[in-house]
């Protein structure tokens, strides 16, 4: 572990340093040297260095940011897992919802937002309903594939020991699928991510998107880097977040398919 | 290993055919009567013709024959995972409508759920079947301790070997107390060592428990070991002909067999003729 550490380090220590050395010899203009913005790093989380607007108010950005993201993406789950599962299973409901399904699924999530900003207007609203488009097909598309992909024999294996009808999908076509899922999810919660800073970049008060496009109008380089960093690590920790709550559902339980 | 199999439950005594005979007043288990089956458009080829078969209770009936005769089908029919075109399948002189807990499956590639552990994977059939918890532990505790597996039995299946699976497919199945037993080459996937301890440890279950087992296999010596007769089909799509039953032979040898002694050699040697024979005649035509 320690030897995967040391093995990891040298490579971002390298990029930090040729970043402060294109500063400092003027191969860069306008970006601050790494130290600035260790520092507004550290005044967006703490506070007590510029005492701006921004210094302390990291928290409540996150917060805000992870609220909607966490809100959109539960609300798509909610809809595409169970969407998902009645495609996969039931041949009627694929012929009649996929090919609608498929026809809209390739317009990127961007190009849904002069629609939604429109229809839902600029604010918070808007990056929910955005999030929730572009955590919605990931999910869905892996669902339909983990249903489709449960092996043949599960079922029979279920049917000849008593399992039928809603038992089988609960007993048997779910927890089989599950590991597909989760794939789908995770993809789904970096999508999530994505779209929430661009939601955020109009009309929002809070949120790690708003910070950084707040910090454009003032110029403050060194804060769009520091929010830029806090999105990456959000993103990060909502992976992690998610992987440990399917953890703890299925315990020690091999969440590989075999 | 063996040992575990010693501790055999005794609510269920031993059951011979004739036992069952009075107490039922028929011996059938399994009744096949004029039983045919066509894959795809009512043209092409039957995979099965005309089978007629019976089993009785606690009766233990291979079925061996080349690749393509249609033995599997014919096992998957008994099970309900394939539905007759024509004929009559009756289990326990009840028609068979899809899969069921009364008719147990287990499967060469043991078909058991990754996600539960060996324990959970025996209590699955108990549990489904709404008994009261207290019922559900006592039989998953005597069904993995039959099996010999208490050892492992927090552990998942992909944590196992070939036979210890498969002997959580066989505990798992009858957990449920089926009317048959249905074995679809179970011991095909494992090597011939375990395999040779899967059989004996097999027929020892099965007569102690009284089962009634419908077992597909490929080998004619696994069949000698284990049946009371043995049913040799032959034919099928691929031959130009419907899969249909050519004889049935009964092995009349004592337990445990030897395999090395003259009569079960004849036995074997009347099998491989009869496969041979039909296929010898069409490869000639």
């Amino acid at each position: 572990m320690t030897r995967r550490i040391l093995w990891a380090l040298p490579f971002p220590i390298a990029l930090v340093a040729l970043w402060h050395v294109a500063v400092v010899q003027g191969w860069m203009t306008i970006i601050p040297v790494p130290k600035d913005v260790a520092v507004e790093l550290w005044d967006f989380a703490v506070g007590g260095v510029y005492d701006s607007v921004y210094s302390g108010t990291l928290l409540t950005h996150v917060w805000a940011s992870f609220s909607r993201v966490l809100f959109g993406f539960l609300w798509a789950a909610a809809i595409a897992v169970p969407l998902g599962i009645l495609i996969g299973r039931n041949a009627r409901t694929s012929a009649m919802l996929e090919p609608t399904l498929s026809l809209l699924r390739p317009i990127p999530v961007t190009a849904w937002v002069p629609l939604v900003l429109i229809v839902f207007g600029l604010g918070a609203g808007s990056a929910v309903i955005l999030v929730f488009i572009a955590a919605f097909y990931p999910i869905l598309l892996s669902t339909i594939t983990g249903v489709k992909g449960v092996p043949e024999r599960l079922i029979e294996a279920g049917a000849m020991l008593g399992t039928s009808g809603w038992r089988m999908l609960t007993r048997v076509v779910v927890p089989a699928s599950l590991p597909t899922i989760l794939s789908g999810m995770r993809i789904a919660l970096g999508f999530a991510w994505v779209v929430v800073v661009v939601g955020e970049t109009t009309g929002v008060p809070t949120g790690l998107g708003s910070t950084i496009t707040e910090a454009r109008e003032t110029s403050n380089t060194a804060l769009i880097i520091a929010g830029m960093t806090f999105i990456g690590l959000a993103g990060f920790y909502s992976d992690k977040l998610l992987v440990l709550v399917f953890r703890l559902m299925r315990r020690n339980r091999p969440l590989i398919a075999t | 290993m063996s040992s575990a199999l010693q501790k055999t439950p005794s609510s269920r005594s031993p059951q011979s055919p004739a036992d069952a005979a009075t107490s039922t007043g028929s011996t059938s288990a399994i009744e096949l009567h004029a039983v045919s089956k066509t894959f795809g458009d009512a043209g092409s080829v039957p995979s099965l013709r005309d089978i007629e078969l019976e089993v009785a209770e606690a009766e233990f009936v291979a079925i061996v024959g080349a690749s393509g005769c249609g033995k599997s089908t014919l096992l998957r029919i008994v099970g309900g995972l394939e539905t007759a075109t024509d004929g009559v399948v009756r289990v326990r002189h009840e028609d068979v409508r899809g899969p069921g807990p009364d008719r147990g499956v287990v499967f060469q590639d043991y078909g058991l759920f990754p996600w539960l552990s060996v324990r959970e994977n025996i209590a699955y059939g108990p549990k489904q079947r709404r008994l009261p918890r207290a019922e559900v532990d006592e039989i998953a505790d005597r069904f993995t301790e039959m099996v010999g597996l208490e050892r492992v039995s927090a552990q998942f299946p992909s944590e196992l070997s070939g036979g210890m699976q498969q002997r959580v497919a066989i505990a798992r199945v009858l957990a449920n107390d089926p009317a048959v037993l249905l074995m679809d080459e179970p011991f095909g996937a494992l090597d011939s060592l375990t395999r040779l301890s899967m059989q004996t440890q097999l027929r020892q279950l099965c007569s102690d428990l009284g089962c009634t087992v419908l077992f597909v296999t490929h080998s004619v010596e696994e069949a000698v070991v284990l049946a009371d007769r043995v049913v040799v089909m032959a034919g099928g799509p691929s031959h130009g002909t419907a899969g249909h039953i050519r004889t049935v032979v009964p092995v009349d040898l004592g337990f445990p067999r030897d395999i090395t002694e003259p009569g079960f050699n004849e036995i074997k040697r009347v099998l491989l003729a009869e496969i041979f024979a039909e296929q010898s005649a069409q490869d000639v035509a």
